[in-house]
């Protein structure tokens, strides 16, 4: 929260109202409150999966398996729903983001207990989870006629303008903020990343504040798992195959350090939106499907080099985060 | 910049990550039992897998992704890592179908995908070195680059314009059973193992990856050596890219999606400490010939190729928790 991360925020903030005005010059209908909407609905997921991941990263350590958790996670409520269809919302609501909870919890013991570092941890998690996806369901797709009325259309509800979808992302947004800024806990994931061992010598135990951030992180892909599900109304094995990447690049573009402890919510918010804005803002521009990853790699690539450029003064972690 | 532990939490580090050749050797040890385990089991589970032909393809079904995995060790080593090795297959499978497809023979193809995956590790390494961007990072960002370029290329199409002296790479054997790609890995487990086990330059890759700092002060030239390490698992992945194609005869821009974990899962089974500094090649050689036994044994038992990542991933974690679990249980029992 230091001085240069909150100018780096308002840099990315200018950045992305420059990326919508030039879209708006061409196609005014983007920027209507009717396009917007659209853009926070489609980006709501990644920001909340951004949020989770800002939280293991702070702690030095990262987290590949949130997609496959999401997967894994969504068939299983989408499989309740279809053989359960009276169970009704609430019940997969609370239940997704325990299942999720569960699933990065199993990362968080692995990290905190055995100190396996977290890359490996979750590179076994990430084909481990996949791969139950497919058994649970046997390789079958759960379908928009499979689900409940209640269980597809709740995510897409209407109110005061967005989503609901769109409301949970801000309220992510809201409690990730009070989270990090005013609970002891939060604190303690800046402390643990920044510096373990002077976090240590202060009391605070690195690796149960990287077992929260790991079940936190899981719990809201599981909870994603859920809205992915119901707002595109089929759930296969290879739902949001390699997303992980995705969530990552986010928190990087928005500023949050790979080698921990430096991060805001404001600049993950920022980094979301702003893939966001591109993914939608190209089909409208004509761009072929096929022609969006080359340019949004090619659109990461760049707002890496720029952000590293931007945080030069301390020396490159790359993979530091292991040694916690 | 590097960090001292915590001792009250993280005083442990994996059994792979262990530091002196001693321990390292126990690591190998063990993977030669699971080794001698997964054959033995394959052996009794299915009565094909004894036969020569079989063995013999069983080859084909970790080789690609072992040669890539030997210069990843290095880089890995270096303490740095590379994501986007899948992508870079992808599109040097493209330029090879683009090259062909132009009417151009088996060598032009052949340097075609040597030096796109070189290029492509080329700009890795600079984005590394010059742009001081985290390795994990930028390749992330040139994984989606490069796959994506390979979609915009190809669209929904297929290239499969090769000629037929092509398919020798990747269907050819060099001597009776011996296929051609087996010799390539052999050749270049041998070479990559005596660069980093008896040259200098191992011994700079292992000071690099152990402190960074003191390797810069001690006169390495470190940025150097990590610019070189990325061209060459480019270089790498270019390779595996001519066998790949040449086996499947076509190329798809989906072509290799995923191989990046596998492979990057090869070098950590293989006892290379992510940490940075310690690993061997046998290790290596010896994690891919697991993996490789592991997925044959159960394609022949008809088991999915989804289900089998279930498998892999466990052994990934298995592997490297069981032996810290297994200490600490024994290291309980001797207290008084």
């Amino acid at each position: 929260m230091t001085l240069p991360t909150i100018n780096r925020d308002i840099g990315l903030g200018l950045l992305t109202v420059l990326l919508l005005a030039v879209v708006a010059l061409f196609f005014p209908a983007f920027v209507t409150p009717r396009g917007l909407a659209e853009v926070i609905d489609d980006t709501g997921i990644l920001i909340l999966l951004a949020l989770g991941q800002m939280l293991v990263l702070l702690t030095r350590s990262v987290d590949l398996s949130v997609a496959a958790n999401l997967a894994l996670t969504g068939m299983l409520v989408a499989l309740l729903n279809a053989s359960y269809p009276g169970v009704g919302v609430l019940p997969v609501l609370l239940l997704a983001p325990v299942i999720g909870a569960g699933l990065g919890a199993f990362n968080g013991v692995l990290v905190w207990r055995l100190g396996i570092p977290s890359i490996v941890v979750t590179l076994g998690t990430l084909s481990i989870y996949r791969g139950l996806v497919f058994v649970v369901s046997g390789g079958a797709w759960v379908n928009s006629n499979q689900m409940s009325p209640a269980f597809l259309d709740t995510v897409r509800m209407p109110m005061l303008g967005l989503s609901v979808l769109s409301w949970m992302a801000i309220a992510g947004v809201v409690l990730a903020s009070l989270f990090l800024s005013r609970t002891t806990a939060g604190r303690n994931l800046y402390a643990a990343g920044d510096n373990p061992s002077a976090a240590a010598y202060a009391g605070i135990d690195v690796g149960r504040s990287q077992f929260l951030a790991f079940t936190l992180s899981g719990a809201i892909a599981g909870l994603c798992g859920y809205l992915w599900i119901s707002r595109f109304a089929v759930a296969y094995t290879d739902v949001a195959q390699g997303f992980e990447l995705q969530v990552i690049a986010a928190c990087v573009i928005g500023g949050v350090s790979i080698a921990g402890g430096v991060g805001t919510v404001a600049g993950v918010v920022l980094g979301a939106l702003f893939l966001g804005i591109i993914k939608n803002a190209l089909p409208l521009m004509g761009v072929s499907p096929f022609w969006q990853m080359a340019i949004s790699g090619l659109v990461i690539t760049i707002a890496v080099i720029l952000n590293a450029r931007s945080d030069r003064a301390p020396p490159r972690r790359i993979l530091e985060e292991a040694a916690a | 910049m590097s960090i001292a532990v915590p001792k009250e939490s993280h005083a442990e580090r994996p059994v792979p990550a262990a530091t002196g050749g001693r321990r390292l050797w126990r690591w190998e040890i063990l993977l030669l039992l699971v080794v001698a385990a997964v054959f033995g089991f394959n052996a009794w589970a299915s009565p094909y897998f004894l036969d020569p032909w079989t063995l013999s393809d069983l080859t084909f079904n970790f080789t690609e992704k072992a040669i890539v995995a030997l210069p990843m060790a290095l880089l890995i080593i270096a303490r740095e890592i590379d994501i986007s090795v899948a992508g870079i297959i992808a599109l040097a499978s493209v330029v090879m179908g683009l090259v062909a497809g132009a009417g151009f023979g088996t060598g032009a193809i052949v340097a075609a995908g040597c030096l796109t995956g070189l290029a492509a590790g080329a700009v890795n390494g600079a984005l590394v070195t010059t742009f001081r961007v985290p390795a994990i990072v930028a390749t992330i960002g040139t994984m989606s680059l490069f796959r994506g370029v390979a979609y915009a290329v190809l669209g929904d199409q297929a290239l499969r314009d090769y000629p037929d002296s092509f398919a020798f790479f990747g269907q050819g054997y060099a001597w009776g059973l011996i296929s051609f790609e087996m010799v390539v890995f052999a050749v270049l487990a041998m070479l990559t193992g005596v660069v980093l086990h008896v040259t200098v330059i191992g011994r700079r890759i292992k000071a690099i990856g152990s402190n960074p700092t003191a390797a810069f002060f001690s006169g390495i030239r470190v940025d150097r050596y990590r610019f070189w390490l990325f061209a060459l698992v480019g270089l790498a992945s270019g390779i595996a890219s001519i066998l790949l194609t040449s086996r499947l005869g076509s190329t798809r821009p989906s072509i290799a999606v995923g191989w990046e974990l596998e492979i990057i899962t090869m070098v950590i089974l293989g006892g290379v400490s992510i940490l940075g500094g310690v690993g061997s090649i046998a290790g290596v050689v010896l994690a891919a010939l697991l993996i490789g036994l592991v997925t044959f044994g159960l394609g022949l038992l008809n088991v999915p190729g989804i289900v089998m990542s279930i498998v892999t991933g466990g052994l990934l974690i298995g592997v490297i928790a069981l032996p810290i679990l297994a200490r600490r249980l024994t290291a309980r029992g001797e207290r008084p």
